[in-house]
């Protein structure tokens, strides 16, 4: 990843940041807007966690990543703390392929 | 500065001290899995690194380079991530009392916002110990985080395997944690879950990174177009749920 794809990253993000404390009294945000921006950050994280627990570059990633995200996904719904969350999907590939599962 | 720093005891209670701390344990392992997941996948230590003291937000670190990982393009990354980052536009609103008027503190203050540190802030409504929830939050994250990210990314150099500890799962893990909670309306899950099944169908298709930007197809099934309304069998109780 280049220098200045990680810059533009960067600066995108924070004039993200910087519009509210920089604008406030002055804009106030559509209720609409506010919804579809936060609506989009759950779509993508949702289809990258998805993507990422199921393939490898464009072929599926085997059953132990996906059983791992599976446990992570349970944990998660029943209100686990985050490093039990994440530990235990790690746990869970790690001890599924030294059983030989791929 | 100073006189932020001279106020925080005074507006810190033990139960959101002990949180934030909590918090800094759990952005330690995601750090730490950040730099070796990056470094292990062929990237140069100094991308997750510089990665994370300039743009400072843990999900759009990962998605960037999940997407150059997948072979995307750095700037399908540099778009996955700035989509991700919109989200901080409404918590800078959210935030803009916290961080004050001086210009220096905005700056610095704006640099710091994440969900964490919006997240501790809004849950008071005492502007001293909002400010201090916030800063606190803020500061104490950027150094774990940092840290962290650099330990990480030397860890991964020593790691030969880090798929036998599972780390490649560890990645989608802290997105469902961090996602979860946040899936809490009809609606919203019907778009992730429209977007999910978009992007996984398509990644054997498309170039690498384009699948997750496709997924954002998946609002169009959260927005209610009002001419079809009539035609949809049993409407979800939007308007009622929509009250977070």
């Amino acid at each position: 990843m280049p220098l200045v794809a990680i810059l533009a990253l960067a600066a995108g993000t924070f004039a993200f940041r910087v519009a509210g404390p920089v604008a406030r009294h002055r804009v106030e945000l559509p209720p609409r807007v506010e919804q579809l921006l936060s609506d989009a950050a759950v779509v993508l994280l949702v289809a990258l966690a998805a993507t990422s627990a199921l393939m490898v570059g464009q072929q599926f990633a085997g059953l132990a990543r996906p059983a791992g995200v599976l446990v992570a996904g349970v944990l998660a719904v029943r209100r686990a703390p985050f490093p039990v969350i994440v530990v235990a999907a790690a746990a869970t590939t790690a001890v599924l392929r030294l059983l030989g599962v791929a | 500065m100073r006189s932020i720093w001279r106020t925080l005891p005074a507006g810190l209670d033990r139960r959101t001290a002990r949180d934030i701390a909590l918090v800094c344990v759990a952005d330690v392992l995601v750090g730490a899995s950040f730099g070796a997941i990056s470094v292990s996948g062929g990237l140069a230590w100094w991308v997750p690194v510089v990665l994370s003291v300039v743009v400072f937000a843990g999900g759009a670190q990962f998605a960037a380079v999940g997407v150059v990982l997948a072979g995307g393009s750095a700037w399908a990354a540099v778009v996955a991530g700035l989509v991700l980052n919109a989200r901080l536009l409404p918590f800078g609103f959210a935030v803009a009392d916290v961080l004050g008027t001086r210009w220096r503190t905005r700056l610095v203050g704006a640099h710091l916002t994440t969900d964490e540190s919006v997240a501790f802030a809004i849950r008071h409504d005492d502007p001293d110990r909002r400010r201090a929830a916030f800063w606190v939050c803020a500061v104490a994250l950027f150094g774990c985080w940092n840290l962290a990210v650099v330990a990480g990314a030397f860890a991964g150099r020593l790691v030969a395997d880090t798929d036998a500890f599972g780390l490649d799962a560890a990645f989608p893990a802290v997105l469902v944690a961090l996602v979860v909670p946040s899936l809490s309306t009809s609606r919203t899950r019907l778009a992730a879950a429209v977007g999910a099944v978009l992007a996984v169908a398509t990644t054997p298709f498309l170039p690498p990174g384009l699948p997750v930007l496709v997924a954002l197809l998946g609002l169009a099934a959260a927005v209610r177009r009002p001419g079809r309304r009539s035609q949809e069998p049993s409407p979800e109780p939007l308007d009622l749920e929509r009250s977070r």
